[in-house]
Protein backbone atom coordinates (compact mmCIF):
# COMPACT_ATOMS: atom_id res chain seq x y z
CA UNK A 1 0.00 0.00 0.00
CA UNK A 2 1.75 3.46 -1.15
CA UNK A 3 1.74 6.06 1.49
CA UNK A 4 -0.71 8.27 -0.04
CA UNK A 5 -3.31 5.42 0.35
CA UNK A 6 -2.14 4.82 3.63
CA UNK A 7 -2.25 8.47 4.76
CA UNK A 8 -6.04 8.57 3.10
CA UNK A 9 -6.87 5.33 4.98
CA UNK A 10 -6.02 6.91 8.19
CA UNK A 11 -7.79 10.43 7.58
CA UNK A 12 -10.88 8.52 6.17
CA UNK A 13 -11.33 6.95 9.90
CA UNK A 14 -10.40 9.50 11.27
CA UNK A 15 -13.35 11.78 9.97
CA UNK A 16 -15.58 9.48 9.50
CA UNK A 17 -15.18 7.60 12.73
CA UNK A 18 -17.15 3.80 13.45
CA UNK A 19 -18.45 5.21 17.02
CA UNK A 20 -20.70 7.63 15.23
CA UNK A 21 -22.23 4.75 15.13
CA UNK A 22 -22.64 3.86 18.98
CA UNK A 23 -25.24 6.27 20.51
CA UNK A 24 -27.80 4.91 17.30
CA UNK A 25 -26.90 1.18 17.82
CA UNK A 26 -26.88 1.16 21.81
CA UNK A 27 -30.95 2.71 21.33
CA UNK A 28 -31.68 0.34 18.66
CA UNK A 29 -29.83 -2.55 19.95
CA UNK A 30 -31.45 -2.35 23.47
CA UNK A 31 -34.89 -1.83 22.60
CA UNK A 32 -35.17 -3.08 19.47
CA UNK A 33 -33.19 -5.53 18.29
CA UNK A 34 -32.25 -7.76 21.51
CA UNK A 35 -36.41 -7.78 22.43
CA UNK A 36 -36.47 -9.14 18.66
CA UNK A 37 -34.02 -11.71 18.82
CA UNK A 38 -35.50 -12.27 22.69
CA UNK A 39 -38.94 -12.93 21.26
CA UNK A 40 -37.92 -16.29 19.96
CA UNK A 41 -36.98 -18.07 23.25
CA UNK A 42 -39.66 -16.23 25.10
CA UNK A 43 -42.58 -17.67 22.76
CA UNK A 44 -41.54 -21.21 23.50
CA UNK A 45 -42.18 -20.32 27.34
CA UNK A 46 -44.76 -19.99 30.10
CA UNK A 47 -43.85 -16.50 30.77
CA UNK A 48 -44.90 -14.83 33.80
CA UNK A 49 -41.99 -12.00 33.56
CA UNK A 50 -40.71 -12.96 37.14
CA UNK A 51 -39.94 -16.98 36.02
CA UNK A 52 -40.59 -18.62 32.37
CA UNK A 53 -40.76 -22.30 31.82
CA UNK A 54 -39.74 -23.74 28.91
CA UNK A 55 -42.83 -25.48 26.77
CA UNK A 56 -41.53 -26.22 23.68
CA UNK A 57 -43.94 -25.44 20.61
CA UNK A 58 -46.88 -24.98 22.90
CA UNK A 59 -47.63 -21.62 22.68
CA UNK A 60 -47.82 -22.14 18.66
CA UNK A 61 -49.74 -25.26 19.05
CA UNK A 62 -52.01 -22.92 20.83
CA UNK A 63 -51.99 -20.30 18.14
CA UNK A 64 -52.68 -22.53 15.19
CA UNK A 65 -55.75 -24.50 17.05
CA UNK A 66 -57.70 -21.76 18.71
CA UNK A 67 -60.27 -21.10 16.18
CA UNK A 68 -60.68 -17.39 17.84
CA UNK A 69 -56.92 -17.12 17.05
CA UNK A 70 -56.86 -18.96 13.85
CA UNK A 71 -59.34 -16.18 13.06
CA UNK A 72 -57.03 -13.39 13.99
CA UNK A 73 -54.35 -15.05 11.38
CA UNK A 74 -56.57 -15.14 8.55
CA UNK A 75 -58.36 -11.88 9.35
CA UNK A 76 -54.73 -10.14 9.05
CA UNK A 77 -53.94 -11.51 5.65
CA UNK A 78 -57.59 -10.33 4.41
CA UNK A 79 -57.14 -6.84 6.24
CA UNK A 80 -53.57 -6.46 4.61
CA UNK A 81 -54.43 -7.79 0.92
CA UNK A 82 -57.91 -5.43 0.57
CA UNK A 83 -56.53 -2.28 2.13
CA UNK A 84 -52.96 -2.41 -0.34
CA UNK A 85 -55.23 -3.41 -2.67
CA UNK A 86 -57.52 -0.77 -2.67
CA UNK A 87 -54.68 1.41 -1.53
CA UNK A 88 -53.38 1.27 -5.19
CA UNK A 89 -56.36 0.63 -7.31
CA UNK A 90 -58.13 3.99 -5.92
CA UNK A 91 -54.55 5.93 -5.10
CA UNK A 92 -53.54 5.41 -9.28
CA UNK A 93 -57.06 6.88 -11.12
CA UNK A 94 -56.81 9.37 -7.98
CA UNK A 95 -53.08 10.53 -9.04
CA UNK A 96 -53.24 10.56 -12.70
CA UNK A 97 -56.68 12.75 -12.36
CA UNK A 98 -54.54 15.50 -10.06
CA UNK A 99 -51.43 15.29 -12.64
CA UNK A 100 -53.89 16.51 -14.83
CA UNK A 101 -55.16 20.24 -15.29
CA UNK A 102 -58.42 19.33 -13.79
CA UNK A 103 -60.14 22.59 -11.96
CA UNK A 104 -59.73 22.81 -8.50
CA UNK A 105 -56.22 20.50 -8.07
CA UNK A 106 -54.44 21.74 -5.14
CA UNK A 107 -57.73 21.62 -3.20
CA UNK A 108 -58.37 18.10 -4.02
CA UNK A 109 -54.74 16.93 -3.29
CA UNK A 110 -55.11 18.68 0.53
CA UNK A 111 -58.01 17.34 1.32
CA UNK A 112 -56.99 13.65 0.23
CA UNK A 113 -54.09 14.16 2.31
CA UNK A 114 -55.17 15.77 5.17
CA UNK A 115 -56.81 12.42 7.01
CA UNK A 116 -53.18 10.75 6.50
CA UNK A 117 -51.50 13.47 9.14
CA UNK A 118 -54.68 13.04 11.81
CA UNK A 119 -55.23 10.73 14.89
CA UNK A 120 -56.00 7.09 13.62
CA UNK A 121 -58.20 6.69 16.94
CA UNK A 122 -60.00 10.21 16.20
CA UNK A 123 -60.85 8.80 12.90
CA UNK A 124 -61.92 5.17 14.22
CA UNK A 125 -63.94 6.92 16.90
CA UNK A 126 -65.86 9.46 14.06
CA UNK A 127 -66.36 6.36 11.59
CA UNK A 128 -67.49 3.95 14.52
CA UNK A 129 -70.11 6.79 15.12
CA UNK A 130 -70.63 7.51 11.53
CA UNK A 131 -71.18 3.98 10.76
CA UNK A 132 -73.93 3.17 13.28
CA UNK A 133 -76.47 0.66 11.62
CA UNK A 134 -79.93 2.19 12.50
CA UNK A 135 -78.94 5.91 12.47
CA UNK A 136 -75.73 6.72 11.31
CA UNK A 137 -74.77 9.07 8.98
CA UNK A 138 -73.61 6.47 6.29
CA UNK A 139 -76.69 4.19 6.35
CA UNK A 140 -79.06 7.46 6.19
CA UNK A 141 -77.12 8.96 3.22
CA UNK A 142 -77.45 5.51 1.16
CA UNK A 143 -80.79 5.33 1.97
CA UNK A 144 -81.29 8.31 0.80
CA UNK A 145 -80.28 6.95 -2.69
CA UNK A 146 -82.36 4.04 -2.42
CA UNK A 147 -79.84 1.51 -1.15
CA UNK A 148 -80.05 -0.16 2.00
CA UNK A 149 -76.26 -0.25 3.86
CA UNK A 150 -75.44 -3.00 5.30
CA UNK A 151 -74.87 -3.23 9.93
CA UNK A 152 -71.08 -2.28 9.04
CA UNK A 153 -69.24 -2.70 12.71
CA UNK A 154 -71.87 -5.31 13.92
CA UNK A 155 -72.50 -7.31 11.26
CA UNK A 156 -69.32 -10.09 11.42
CA UNK A 157 -69.22 -10.42 7.91
CA UNK A 158 -68.81 -7.12 7.26
CA UNK A 159 -66.80 -5.87 10.58
CA UNK A 160 -63.59 -6.12 9.59
CA UNK A 161 -64.16 -4.76 5.75
CA UNK A 162 -65.49 -1.90 7.35
CA UNK A 163 -62.47 -1.19 9.39
CA UNK A 164 -60.51 -1.88 6.06
CA UNK A 165 -62.53 0.96 4.85
CA UNK A 166 -61.80 3.33 6.97
CA UNK A 167 -58.04 2.64 6.63
CA UNK A 168 -58.13 3.34 3.27
CA UNK A 169 -59.88 6.66 3.61
CA UNK A 170 -57.20 7.29 5.63
CA UNK A 171 -54.22 6.18 3.82
CA UNK A 172 -55.31 7.05 0.22
CA UNK A 173 -54.10 10.28 0.58
CA UNK A 174 -50.63 8.38 1.07
CA UNK A 175 -50.66 6.21 -1.72
CA UNK A 176 -52.01 9.02 -4.43
CA UNK A 177 -48.79 11.39 -3.53
CA UNK A 178 -46.47 8.45 -3.72
CA UNK A 179 -48.07 8.18 -7.10
CA UNK A 180 -48.02 11.75 -8.14
CA UNK A 181 -44.06 11.95 -7.03
CA UNK A 182 -44.13 8.93 -9.74
CA UNK A 183 -46.22 9.72 -12.49
CA UNK A 184 -44.04 13.80 -12.43
CA UNK A 185 -40.83 12.26 -12.66
CA UNK A 186 -41.68 10.31 -16.03
CA UNK A 187 -40.30 12.37 -18.54
CA UNK A 188 -43.04 14.31 -20.88
CA UNK A 189 -41.18 12.97 -24.00
CA UNK A 190 -42.30 9.59 -23.60
CA UNK A 191 -45.98 10.58 -23.37
CA UNK A 192 -45.20 12.93 -26.72
CA UNK A 193 -43.24 9.88 -28.49
CA UNK A 194 -46.69 7.88 -28.02
CA UNK A 195 -48.90 10.48 -28.97
CA UNK A 196 -46.89 10.63 -32.33
CA UNK A 197 -47.12 7.01 -32.36
CA UNK A 198 -50.92 7.41 -32.77
CA UNK A 199 -51.38 6.09 -28.96
CA UNK A 200 -55.25 7.72 -27.62
CA UNK A 201 -54.99 8.39 -23.35
CA UNK A 202 -56.17 5.23 -22.52
CA UNK A 203 -52.80 3.76 -24.54
CA UNK A 204 -50.69 6.35 -23.13
CA UNK A 205 -52.02 5.23 -19.59
CA UNK A 206 -51.73 1.34 -20.10
CA UNK A 207 -48.47 1.54 -21.92
CA UNK A 208 -46.46 4.01 -20.85
CA UNK A 209 -47.54 5.57 -17.36
CA UNK A 210 -48.15 2.16 -16.07
CA UNK A 211 -45.34 0.58 -16.82
CA UNK A 212 -43.10 3.92 -15.85
CA UNK A 213 -44.50 4.30 -12.30
CA UNK A 214 -44.08 0.86 -11.00
CA UNK A 215 -41.44 1.92 -8.43
CA UNK A 216 -44.42 3.58 -6.97
CA UNK A 217 -46.73 1.18 -7.23
CA UNK A 218 -43.58 -1.19 -5.73
CA UNK A 219 -43.30 1.35 -2.82
CA UNK A 220 -47.39 1.92 -1.91
CA UNK A 221 -47.69 -2.04 -2.38
CA UNK A 222 -44.94 -2.77 0.38
CA UNK A 223 -45.61 0.38 2.76
CA UNK A 224 -49.61 -0.78 3.09
CA UNK A 225 -49.00 -4.27 3.35
CA UNK A 226 -45.86 -3.72 6.48
CA UNK A 227 -48.70 -1.22 7.34
CA UNK A 228 -51.91 -3.43 7.55
CA UNK A 229 -50.20 -6.66 8.58
CA UNK A 230 -49.00 -4.62 11.75
CA UNK A 231 -52.61 -2.52 11.88
CA UNK A 232 -53.70 -2.60 15.29
CA UNK A 233 -54.83 1.30 16.76
CA UNK A 234 -57.94 1.31 14.13
CA UNK A 235 -58.87 -1.86 14.41
CA UNK A 236 -58.69 -1.93 18.23
CA UNK A 237 -60.79 1.40 18.36
CA UNK A 238 -63.27 0.52 15.75
CA UNK A 239 -64.40 -3.07 17.37
CA UNK A 240 -61.91 -4.30 19.46
CA UNK A 241 -61.66 -7.42 17.53
CA UNK A 242 -65.31 -7.89 17.98
CA UNK A 243 -68.33 -9.00 17.29
CA UNK A 244 -66.98 -11.87 18.76
CA UNK A 245 -63.34 -12.24 18.02
CA UNK A 246 -64.60 -11.99 14.03
CA UNK A 247 -62.68 -8.76 13.37
CA UNK A 248 -59.73 -9.81 15.28
CA UNK A 249 -55.71 -9.34 13.79
CA UNK A 250 -52.51 -10.66 15.41
CA UNK A 251 -51.50 -7.89 16.51
CA UNK A 252 -55.22 -7.42 18.83
CA UNK A 253 -54.24 -10.80 19.87
CA UNK A 254 -51.13 -9.66 21.11
CA UNK A 255 -52.75 -7.36 22.87
CA UNK A 256 -55.64 -9.24 24.36
CA UNK A 257 -53.66 -12.05 25.51
CA UNK A 258 -50.73 -9.77 27.50
CA UNK A 259 -53.37 -8.34 28.76
CA UNK A 260 -54.84 -11.95 30.14
CA UNK A 261 -51.04 -11.92 31.52
CA UNK A 262 -50.38 -14.68 28.83
CA UNK A 263 -47.17 -13.38 27.66
CA UNK A 264 -45.58 -16.41 26.49
CA UNK A 265 -48.56 -16.58 23.98
CA UNK A 266 -48.15 -12.75 23.19
CA UNK A 267 -44.92 -13.11 22.19
CA UNK A 268 -45.99 -16.10 20.26
CA UNK A 269 -47.91 -13.94 18.59
CA UNK A 270 -45.52 -11.59 17.97
CA UNK A 271 -43.05 -14.29 16.19
CA UNK A 272 -45.72 -14.97 13.99
CA UNK A 273 -46.30 -11.43 12.88
CA UNK A 274 -42.51 -11.13 12.37
CA UNK A 275 -42.29 -14.07 10.64
CA UNK A 276 -45.78 -13.05 8.41
CA UNK A 277 -44.28 -9.80 7.39
CA UNK A 278 -40.83 -10.95 6.92
CA UNK A 279 -42.02 -13.86 4.62
CA UNK A 280 -44.46 -11.73 2.56
CA UNK A 281 -42.44 -8.02 2.51
CA UNK A 282 -38.83 -9.31 1.89
CA UNK A 283 -39.43 -11.45 -1.68
CA UNK A 284 -41.73 -9.01 -2.52
CA UNK A 285 -39.75 -6.24 -1.82
CA UNK A 286 -36.73 -8.20 -4.34
CA UNK A 287 -38.83 -9.37 -7.20
CA UNK A 288 -40.42 -6.06 -7.72
CA UNK A 289 -37.62 -4.08 -7.53
CA UNK A 290 -34.31 -3.97 -5.80
CA UNK A 291 -33.98 -0.40 -5.69
CA UNK A 292 -37.06 -0.10 -4.11
CA UNK A 293 -35.86 -1.56 -1.22
CA UNK A 294 -34.68 2.04 0.06
CA UNK A 295 -38.06 3.20 -0.12
CA UNK B 1 -57.77 17.82 -21.59
CA UNK B 2 -61.07 19.92 -23.42
CA UNK B 3 -61.48 22.88 -21.28
CA UNK B 4 -65.53 21.40 -20.50
CA UNK B 5 -63.65 18.34 -19.56
CA UNK B 6 -61.53 19.99 -17.11
CA UNK B 7 -64.54 21.91 -15.60
CA UNK B 8 -66.91 18.73 -15.60
CA UNK B 9 -63.99 16.05 -14.04
CA UNK B 10 -63.10 18.82 -11.83
CA UNK B 11 -66.39 19.69 -10.36
CA UNK B 12 -67.28 16.01 -10.06
CA UNK B 13 -64.07 15.48 -7.87
CA UNK B 14 -64.60 18.37 -5.95
CA UNK B 15 -68.88 17.24 -4.97
CA UNK B 16 -67.29 13.45 -4.41
CA UNK B 17 -63.97 14.22 -2.27
CA UNK B 18 -66.58 17.22 -0.29
CA UNK B 19 -68.78 14.51 0.60
CA UNK B 20 -65.91 11.49 1.15
CA UNK B 21 -63.55 13.76 3.12
CA UNK B 22 -65.25 16.99 4.41
CA UNK B 23 -68.57 15.65 5.59
CA UNK B 24 -66.79 13.73 8.25
CA UNK B 25 -64.82 16.41 9.63
CA UNK B 26 -67.97 18.55 9.49
CA UNK B 27 -69.36 16.28 11.43
CA UNK B 28 -66.60 16.26 14.15
CA UNK B 29 -66.79 19.91 14.63
CA UNK B 30 -70.49 20.19 14.18
CA UNK B 31 -70.80 17.78 17.25
CA UNK B 32 -68.20 19.56 19.40
CA UNK B 33 -70.40 22.88 19.03
CA UNK B 34 -73.66 21.25 20.55
CA UNK B 35 -75.04 20.91 23.80
CA UNK B 36 -75.37 17.24 25.19
CA UNK B 37 -78.91 16.57 24.59
CA UNK B 38 -78.30 17.26 20.42
CA UNK B 39 -74.82 15.61 20.37
CA UNK B 40 -76.20 12.69 21.53
CA UNK B 41 -78.51 12.21 18.75
CA UNK B 42 -75.28 12.01 16.79
CA UNK B 43 -76.98 13.81 13.50
CA UNK B 44 -75.39 15.99 10.89
CA UNK B 45 -77.34 19.03 11.72
CA UNK B 46 -76.72 22.23 12.50
CA UNK B 47 -76.43 23.06 16.61
CA UNK B 48 -79.53 24.21 17.96
CA UNK B 49 -77.09 26.56 20.26
CA UNK B 50 -73.43 26.64 20.00
CA UNK B 51 -71.96 25.38 23.40
CA UNK B 52 -68.31 25.19 21.77
CA UNK B 53 -66.87 27.53 24.71
CA UNK B 54 -68.53 25.77 27.27
CA UNK B 55 -67.65 22.26 25.76
CA UNK B 56 -63.71 23.35 25.61
CA UNK B 57 -63.79 24.74 28.81
CA UNK B 58 -65.95 21.16 30.68
CA UNK B 59 -63.34 18.98 28.61
CA UNK B 60 -60.62 20.50 29.84
CA UNK B 61 -61.17 20.87 33.05
CA UNK B 62 -62.53 17.15 33.30
CA UNK B 63 -60.48 14.65 35.71
CA UNK B 64 -58.34 17.15 37.05
CA UNK B 65 -57.01 18.66 33.85
CA UNK B 66 -56.11 15.51 32.68
CA UNK B 67 -56.42 16.84 28.86
CA UNK B 68 -53.47 19.58 30.03
CA UNK B 69 -51.06 16.77 31.31
CA UNK B 70 -51.73 14.84 28.11
CA UNK B 71 -50.88 17.76 25.64
CA UNK B 72 -47.92 18.09 28.08
CA UNK B 73 -46.82 14.99 28.05
CA UNK B 74 -47.49 14.71 23.96
CA UNK B 75 -45.23 17.41 23.90
CA UNK B 76 -42.01 16.51 25.48
CA UNK B 77 -42.16 12.76 23.81
CA UNK B 78 -42.42 14.50 20.64
CA UNK B 79 -39.99 16.81 21.00
CA UNK B 80 -37.02 15.21 23.14
CA UNK B 81 -37.79 11.66 20.58
CA UNK B 82 -37.55 13.26 17.37
CA UNK B 83 -34.74 15.54 18.62
CA UNK B 84 -32.67 12.38 19.65
CA UNK B 85 -34.05 10.24 16.58
CA UNK B 86 -32.58 13.19 14.05
CA UNK B 87 -29.35 13.89 15.62
CA UNK B 88 -28.23 9.90 16.16
CA UNK B 89 -29.80 8.95 12.46
CA UNK B 90 -28.13 11.77 11.03
CA UNK B 91 -24.64 10.82 12.76
CA UNK B 92 -24.90 6.97 11.48
CA UNK B 93 -26.43 8.17 8.07
CA UNK B 94 -23.37 10.47 8.00
CA UNK B 95 -20.85 7.27 8.67
CA UNK B 96 -22.96 4.78 6.35
CA UNK B 97 -22.57 6.99 3.18
CA UNK B 98 -19.00 8.08 3.16
CA UNK B 99 -17.19 5.34 4.44
CA UNK B 100 -17.91 1.67 3.22
CA UNK B 101 -16.58 -0.69 5.57
CA UNK B 102 -17.16 -3.86 6.73
CA UNK B 103 -20.09 -2.46 8.59
CA UNK B 104 -22.21 -1.20 5.75
CA UNK B 105 -23.75 -4.19 4.99
CA UNK B 106 -24.66 -4.73 8.60
CA UNK B 107 -26.00 -1.49 9.36
CA UNK B 108 -28.09 -1.33 5.82
CA UNK B 109 -29.80 -4.74 7.01
CA UNK B 110 -30.35 -3.32 10.35
CA UNK B 111 -31.84 0.26 8.90
CA UNK B 112 -34.21 -2.35 6.81
CA UNK B 113 -34.74 -4.57 9.63
CA UNK B 114 -36.35 -1.74 11.48
CA UNK B 115 -38.61 -0.66 8.77
CA UNK B 116 -40.04 -3.93 8.20
CA UNK B 117 -40.04 -5.83 11.77
CA UNK B 118 -43.17 -5.22 14.07
CA UNK B 119 -41.65 -4.70 17.80
CA UNK B 120 -41.86 -7.47 19.97
CA UNK B 121 -43.77 -5.67 22.94
CA UNK B 122 -43.66 -7.73 25.94
CA UNK B 123 -39.66 -8.67 25.60
CA UNK B 124 -39.09 -5.09 25.34
CA UNK B 125 -41.10 -4.23 28.30
CA UNK B 126 -39.17 -6.61 29.99
CA UNK B 127 -35.85 -4.86 28.94
CA UNK B 128 -37.44 -1.25 30.16
CA UNK B 129 -38.00 -3.13 33.02
CA UNK B 130 -34.31 -4.52 33.56
CA UNK B 131 -33.28 -0.82 32.88
CA UNK B 132 -35.79 0.71 35.33
CA UNK B 133 -37.42 2.97 32.59
CA UNK B 134 -40.42 1.07 32.55
CA UNK B 135 -43.98 3.42 32.84
CA UNK B 136 -41.31 6.21 32.62
CA UNK B 137 -41.20 9.20 30.00
CA UNK B 138 -37.53 8.38 29.78
CA UNK B 139 -38.01 4.71 28.54
CA UNK B 140 -41.13 5.23 25.71
CA UNK B 141 -38.74 8.18 24.43
CA UNK B 142 -36.08 6.09 23.58
CA UNK B 143 -38.95 3.19 22.55
CA UNK B 144 -39.87 6.00 20.02
CA UNK B 145 -35.83 7.08 18.98
CA UNK B 146 -35.60 3.12 18.56
CA UNK B 147 -38.44 2.62 16.45
CA UNK B 148 -38.13 6.05 14.20
CA UNK B 149 -34.12 5.69 13.78
CA UNK B 150 -34.42 3.42 10.26
CA UNK B 151 -36.55 6.29 8.48
CA UNK B 152 -34.56 9.16 9.60
CA UNK B 153 -31.24 7.45 8.24
CA UNK B 154 -32.77 6.25 5.03
CA UNK B 155 -33.84 9.54 4.39
CA UNK B 156 -30.07 11.25 5.95
CA UNK B 157 -28.58 9.09 3.70
CA UNK B 158 -30.20 9.63 0.58
CA UNK B 159 -29.94 13.30 1.19
CA UNK B 160 -26.21 13.01 1.51
CA UNK B 161 -25.51 11.68 -1.40
CA UNK B 162 -26.05 14.74 -2.96
CA UNK B 163 -23.96 16.71 -0.47
CA UNK B 164 -20.25 16.83 -1.90
CA UNK B 165 -17.28 14.88 -0.12
CA UNK B 166 -14.93 17.82 -0.98
CA UNK B 167 -16.46 20.59 1.72
CA UNK B 168 -15.74 17.52 4.93
CA UNK B 169 -11.93 17.04 2.88
CA UNK B 170 -11.76 21.28 2.93
CA UNK B 171 -12.93 21.52 6.44
CA UNK B 172 -10.08 18.51 7.70
CA UNK B 173 -7.94 20.43 5.56
CA UNK B 174 -8.96 23.54 7.73
CA UNK B 175 -7.96 20.92 10.51
CA UNK B 176 -11.57 20.30 12.13
CA UNK B 177 -12.32 16.77 13.91
CA UNK B 178 -14.86 14.77 12.96
CA UNK B 179 -17.19 15.85 15.76
CA UNK B 180 -16.52 20.11 13.86
CA UNK B 181 -17.26 18.10 10.29
CA UNK B 182 -20.44 16.41 11.22
CA UNK B 183 -21.69 19.27 13.69
CA UNK B 184 -20.35 22.40 11.86
CA UNK B 185 -19.92 21.70 8.43
CA UNK B 186 -22.61 18.32 6.96
CA UNK B 187 -25.19 18.93 9.74
CA UNK B 188 -25.90 22.42 8.95
CA UNK B 189 -25.78 21.58 5.04
CA UNK B 190 -28.60 18.93 5.76
CA UNK B 191 -30.67 21.57 7.36
CA UNK B 192 -33.30 21.12 4.63
CA UNK B 193 -33.90 17.35 4.96
CA UNK B 194 -33.84 17.52 9.02
CA UNK B 195 -36.59 19.34 8.99
CA UNK B 196 -38.80 17.08 6.75
CA UNK B 197 -37.40 14.21 9.14
CA UNK B 198 -38.59 16.36 11.82
CA UNK B 199 -41.68 17.06 10.78
CA UNK B 200 -43.17 13.77 9.70
CA UNK B 201 -41.22 12.03 12.88
CA UNK B 202 -43.16 14.57 15.00
CA UNK B 203 -46.97 13.55 13.00
CA UNK B 204 -45.77 9.74 14.00
CA UNK B 205 -45.03 10.18 17.43
CA UNK B 206 -47.68 12.86 18.19
CA UNK B 207 -50.32 10.82 17.07
CA UNK B 208 -48.48 7.60 18.13
CA UNK B 209 -51.32 5.11 20.50
CA UNK B 210 -49.99 1.84 20.32
CA UNK B 211 -46.45 2.23 21.87
CA UNK B 212 -47.49 4.67 24.94
CA UNK B 213 -50.63 2.16 25.26
CA UNK B 214 -47.87 -0.51 26.31
CA UNK B 215 -44.84 1.20 27.83
CA UNK B 216 -46.32 3.99 29.50
CA UNK B 217 -49.29 2.88 31.20
CA UNK B 218 -51.31 4.90 34.18
CA UNK B 219 -53.68 7.90 34.03
CA UNK B 220 -51.21 10.26 35.28
CA UNK B 221 -48.87 9.20 31.98
CA UNK B 222 -51.66 9.86 29.24
CA UNK B 223 -51.11 11.05 26.01
CA UNK B 224 -53.23 13.13 23.92
CA UNK B 225 -53.95 10.10 21.94
CA UNK B 226 -55.12 7.57 25.04
CA UNK B 227 -57.05 10.83 26.43
CA UNK B 228 -59.50 9.90 23.83
CA UNK B 229 -59.41 6.22 24.67
CA UNK B 230 -60.05 6.70 28.06
CA UNK B 231 -62.40 9.57 27.92
CA UNK B 232 -64.99 7.38 25.19
CA UNK B 233 -66.30 5.14 28.15
CA UNK B 234 -65.73 7.84 30.69
CA UNK B 235 -67.60 10.56 28.94
CA UNK B 236 -70.03 7.55 27.98
CA UNK B 237 -73.08 9.54 25.81
CA UNK B 238 -70.98 13.19 26.53
CA UNK B 239 -70.68 12.69 22.52
CA UNK B 240 -69.90 16.82 22.29
CA UNK B 241 -67.27 16.36 24.83
CA UNK B 242 -65.56 13.47 23.15
CA UNK B 243 -65.68 15.46 19.72
CA UNK B 244 -64.44 18.25 21.34
CA UNK B 245 -61.49 16.57 22.78
CA UNK B 246 -61.06 14.82 19.14
CA UNK B 247 -60.95 18.80 18.02
CA UNK B 248 -58.58 19.75 19.80
CA UNK B 249 -56.40 16.79 19.23
CA UNK B 250 -56.63 17.33 15.67
CA UNK B 251 -55.12 21.22 15.58
CA UNK B 252 -51.38 20.36 16.24
CA UNK B 253 -51.56 18.13 13.03
CA UNK B 254 -53.45 20.87 11.18
CA UNK B 255 -51.34 23.54 11.79
CA UNK B 256 -48.31 21.15 10.85
CA UNK B 257 -50.35 20.34 7.21
CA UNK B 258 -51.27 24.23 6.44
CA UNK B 259 -47.03 25.45 7.14
CA UNK B 260 -45.49 22.62 5.90
CA UNK B 261 -47.83 20.66 3.90
CA UNK B 262 -44.64 20.42 1.17
CA UNK B 263 -42.21 19.25 3.36
CA UNK B 264 -44.43 16.81 4.88
CA UNK B 265 -45.50 14.97 1.05
CA UNK B 266 -41.87 15.39 0.34
CA UNK B 267 -40.41 13.24 3.29
CA UNK B 268 -43.22 11.04 3.38
CA UNK B 269 -43.41 10.39 -0.49
CA UNK B 270 -39.67 10.23 -0.94
CA UNK B 271 -37.83 7.14 -2.60
CA UNK B 272 -41.14 6.92 -4.83
CA UNK B 273 -39.43 8.55 -7.56
CA UNK B 274 -35.93 6.59 -7.74
CA UNK B 275 -36.58 3.37 -10.01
Amino acid sequence: MSGVAIARRHRAGSVYPHWFYLPAAVVYGTLFLAPTVASFYFSLTRWTLFDHEFIGLENFAVLFREPALVKGMTNTAVYAVVTSGLKVVLGLPLAVLLTSDVVGRAYLRSVVFFPVLVSTIGVGITFTVLMRPGDGLINDGLAAIGIKGPAWLTDPSYALLSVALVDVWKGVGLATLIYIAGIVSIPREYFEAATVDGAGRFAAFWHVLLPLCRPATVTVVILSLIGGLRSFDLIWTMTRGGPGFTSDVIASVIYKQYQAGFYGLSTAGNVVLFLVVTVVVLPLSLLLGRKQVEL
Amino acid sequence: MRPRGRHVLGGTAILVSAVVFLVPFAFVVLTAFKDRAQAAELDFSWPHQFRFARNLVEVVTARDYTLVIAFANSAILTVASVAVMVVLAAMTAFVLQRRPSRWTRLVDFLVLSGLIIPPAVVPTIRVLQGLGLFRTMTGLILVEVAFGLSFCVLLFRNFLATVPRELDDSAVIDGAGPLRVFFLVVFPLMRSVAVTAVLVQSVVVYNDFTNPLYFLPGDRNVTVQLTLYNFQSQYGTQYNLLFTNILLITVPPLLAFLVANRRIVAGMTAGAVKG
